[in-house]
């Protein structure tokens, strides 16, 4: 097991210094900088903000240097958001995403699987159907559609949840909805064709003669092995959700990062982008890690290490 | 049979996704019209004036706004945007404050006298205007929040630090050129006399010193931390309101401030203001209760719902013109726009109108000159009812196709070299270099390719002259001609066009210097922009912007400026 997070540490520190470097380089290539704007910065000043922020050093110089602020944990300032600290706005706005985000990965699990596994129970009934035609609905309607829908009709004309923001409970609502529709369905097929596939197994057969009583066939053999892919999927849409849509917390009008990253690109915040990239490299790859890990857990038939232990 | 209607299902909410995608589209810049337009000049929201008796006012004095952005900061010094500027507002107080005339009144100073020569103008302090901890609010206050902006040793460098270089010696003073700041034109006499001298006679200059660059700082807090401007606990600040709350990303807010000099005259107690940048929901926001106020300059209303917005809230819809000019212009360094006369062919050959009510569809106001209709000129009229831009030229397609062929027969073109239109990225700047680049063609017989890029890709284009004709949007900075007309002089920073015209320049330095023959001054940048578009057509104006905004029936006393910025400062609630 040491061994294997080990390796695996390493090859996420080697992914993290890519990351880094393509992003800095291709970043300084896109046209533009933070100081331009419709009405031109006089020279001097310009030059002044320059060599404040080392943007009138070498390139690489500016690279190295970068370089050696992360690895002392210093992301830099914001050129955009005077005298605020990149991580302090990562900080404040990240929790905003991560909060609605994991209440919409709990909610897609539960209800996606639970959906699913009706599905498979009663195959080619009504409900399978039921749930298939929703499913396509849900993959096939974008989240900026399925947004806007809810907030007409039940925010705008129905007045039931509020309009924008999560300033109360309630608030949450639309926002959950809309972003667990698609994981919702995506994880409702899943579970539907791996559970069939698991059903038919020769061991649920076998179990089933030996005289099991059926919630504990379902329980043990079934949910167990027929949700495999599902946490395989799990891993990474956590990471995709709580690094925040940037359409969903635009349409209303939450204050996450998503919306954050994308501004400092249009801004050309050279800081901001570079430690947005960072974080959201190191989240997914940490969902990684630990979809890996879990997917030990719940399958014992993988092992991890090469011989030794096993 | 059940299959079938399961497919008929889908490709229901199929379609009606598809249509529902195809109106969420919010677009950037903000102006546009369509309904009643109001006068140039402030405006004021509320018919009241004098507020209604107290008994009308509803209990709750809460205004609920949004910002389509965050301000980046709210340090005086370092704002540069419209949102910093409302959110200011709230905070600070400059000497002179815009009142609902439009003409600058007594703020934080409460008198001021101008020298003859019009060059040093004395202002004596308000007596009893105090910061919100109870300090005075004094001369050198002002010394020392314009030393602050100009000095080089201030980080970030403030941008706006040219805003204050009508000061004399502030050029100097803040690219280097002396140390001294005692060289700058400003100067604390007393406590409570500040004395200002400007390089030239600036008949603007009352109205600049309510501009943020010029608001004053609490020396104290400024010093205590880098991070002063985005912390409420520790802001001290001069104006009727002061910041309460600030989450990032999320909203801000403002309390009364009970120390303000006039509070007395200060009915909201609270403000707060969410950070939504859709237009599509800040309008559902407002349609469903929960702001009193929504579009520019705030926010904006996306451009396809004003048509429909303007019948369906005809009270509470309201298009102001604003002082901001929509134009293309012209790099009279590239074929074949380097010949004038294909320049005016090109300007000619456009219907405007037409534009504006099937393209652009917010009730703008054409534009044959650059210096739009809400800028004032003498006596308080507009710069544009004295010096009427229908003189410089008219549309017309024969002489245009007349002026295209000697353009190309001065040039020896038998076909013009290939030409692209280059624009911004956004759907309202698409449809509109379509819709020209069609009348071109269609009017002229030429070819266009429209090209678009990114906004700062598009500027570093336009600055580097990589571009033949693109498209340009200029917003005044303060109520007078120059803020455009200065704009096209040799080598100016932000004249992109290559136009370099020594007697355009000589007329903008007689403006300059001339501030006390108002007359003539007036007279030298009318001749200045007949040179630039009647003479040269350098640019082509396309129209005058407008700006669209819904205000709640209940919510008076809102007022606009020329320029379109807004002041809720003396806003109030009525019950409802």
């Amino acid at each position: 097991m040491a061994r294997y997070v080990t390796s695996k540490l390493l090859y996420t520190l080697l992914s993290l210094f890519i990351l880094i470097t393509a992003t800095f380089f291709l970043m300084k290539a896109i046209p533009g900088d933070p100081f331009m704007s419709e009405k031109e910065v006089p020279a001097s000043i310009r030059a002044r903000l320059e060599a404040q922020y080392g943007l009138d050093k070498p390139l690489m110089t500016q690279y190295v240097n970068y370089l050696g602020n992360i690895v002392q944990g210093d992301l830099g300032i914001s050129m955009k958001k005077l005298n605020q600290e990149v991580s302090h706005i990562i900080g404040q706005t990240f929790g905003v995403s991560l909060r609605l985000g994991l209440i919409a990965v709990v909610v897609s699990t539960i209800v996606g699987v639970a959906l699913g596994l009706l599905a498979a129970l009663y195959h080619r009934k009504f409900i399978d159907s039921m749930v298939m035609v929703l499913a396509v609905i849900g993959i096939a309607v974008p989240s900026f559609v399925l947004a806007s829908l809810l907030q007409y009709a039940l925010g705008l004309k129905l007045g039931w949840f509020p309009i924008t923001g999560l300033k109360t409970p309630l608030g949450y609502v639309l926002p959950v909805m809309a972003l667990s529709a698609g994981p919702i369905a995506y994880i409702a097929r899943l579970t539907r064709s791996s559970m069939l596939e698991v059903l038919h197994a020769d061991y649920i057969k076998t179990a089933k003669a030996k005289g099991l009583k059926w919630p504990a066939i379902l329980w043990k053999h079934v949910i167990r092995n027929g949700i495999l892919p599902v946490v395989t999927y799990v891993g990474p849409m956590t990471a995709n959700v709580i690094t925040g849509s940037v359409v969903v917390e635009r349409i209303f009008g939450i204050g996450g990062i998503g919306k954050v990253f994308v501004e400092s690109i249009s801004n050309r915040d050279y800081t901001m982008i570079m430690g947005i990239t960072l974080f959201y490299g190191i989240i997914l790859m940490l969902a990684r890690f630990i979809t890996d890990i879990v997917y030990v857990l719940v399958d014992p038939r993988i092992k991890l290490t090469s011989g030794k232990e096993g | 049979m059940k299959k079938k209607s399961w497919m008929l299902l889908l490709t229901l909410v199929l379609v009606i996704g598809t249509v529902l995608a195809g109106c969420g589209s919010a677009d950037e810049k903000t102006t546009t019209d369509t309904g009643t337009k109001t006068e140039t000049g402030t405006t004021d929201e509320g018919t009241a004036a004098e507020p209604a008796a107290d008994a009308n006012l509803a209990a709750d004095q809460t205004l609920r706004l949004n910002l389509s952005a965050e301000p980046p900061t709210l340090d005086p010094a370092q704002a540069q945007d419209s949102q910093a500027n409302t959110a200011l507002r709230f905070m600070y107080e400059g000497l002179a404050t815009i009142g609902e005339d439009g003409q600058p009144k007594e703020g934080a100073a409460e008198s001021w006298e101008v020298s003859e020569d019009g060059l040093t103008y004395t202002f004596k302090m308000r007596q009893g205007a105090t910061w919100s901890n109870g300090d005075p609010v004094t001369a050198n206050d002002f010394v020392y929040a314009w030393e602050r902006a100009l000095s080089p040793e201030t980080v970030p460098a403030p941008v706006y630090a040219y805003q204050l270089y009508y000061i004399k010696g502030a050029e100097e003073f803040n690219t280097g050129k002396t140390k001294d700041f005692s060289s700058v034109g400003v100067k604390a006499v007393d406590e409570n006399t500040l004395e200002v001298t400007l390089t030239n006679p600036t008949p603007y200059f009352l109205g600049l010193t309510s501009f943020y660059t010029y608001y004053p700082v609490h020396k104290a807090t400024v010093e205590a931390g880098e991070a002063w401007a985005t912390d409420p606990a520790t802001m001290v600040t001069n104006g009727p309101f002061t910041l309460t709350t600030w989450t990032p990303g999320s909203e801000l807010s403002w309390t009364k401030n009970d120390k303000y000099w006039d509070a007395a005259n200060i009915k909201l107690t609270n403000v707060t203001a969410t950070v939504v940048n859709s237009g599509a929901t800040e309008t559902a926001s407002y349609q469903g209760g929960e702001i009193d106020y929504a579009g520019a300059p705030t926010g904006e209303i996306p451009t396809d719902q004003i048509q429909p917005l303007s019948e369906q809230l005809k009270d509470e819809f309201k298009l102001t013109d604003i002082a901001s000019t929509y134009y293309y212009e012209f790099n009279t360094k590239e074929k074949p726009f380097n010949n004038a006369k294909i320049r005016k062919a090109f300007a000619m050959a456009i219907d405007r109108q037409s534009l504006i009510d099937n393209v652009t569809k917010a009730g703008q106001t054409p534009a044959y000159g650059f210096v739009p209709t809400s800028i004032a000129g003498l006596n308080n009229q507009s710069f544009r009812d004295e010096h009427p831009d229908s003189e410089y030229f008219k549309e017309d397609t024969a002489q245009a196709k007349t002026l295209l062929e000697e353009g190309m027969k001065e040039e020896g073109y038998t076909t013009l070299p290939p030409i692209t239109l280059l624009y911004n990225t956004s759907e309202n700047h698409q449809k509109l270099a379509l819709a020209v680049a069609d009348m071109w063609k269609n009017n002229l017989g030429v070819e266009i390719q429209t090209k678009n890029e990114e906004w700062s890709v598009f500027l570093e284009s336009r600055k580097t002259g990589n571009f033949q004709v693109a498209r340009a949007g200029w917003s005044a900075d303060y109520n007078d001609p120059m803020t455009y007309m200065d704009m096209f002089v040799s080598g100016g920073g932000n004249n992109n066009t290559g136009y370099a015209d020594k007697a355009y320049d000589a007329l903008i330095d007689g403006a300059y210097k001339g501030g006390n023959d108002p007359e003539k001054r007036m007279q030298d940048m009318a001749a200045a922009e007949k040179l630039l578009i009647q003479d040269n057509m350098v640019i082509m104006p396309v129209y005058y912007y407008t700006q669209a905004s819904l205000t709640k029936p209940y919510l008076k006393g809102v007022t606009t400026d020329f320029s379109g910025a807004i002041n809720f400062t003396r806003a109030y609630l009525e019950e409802h």
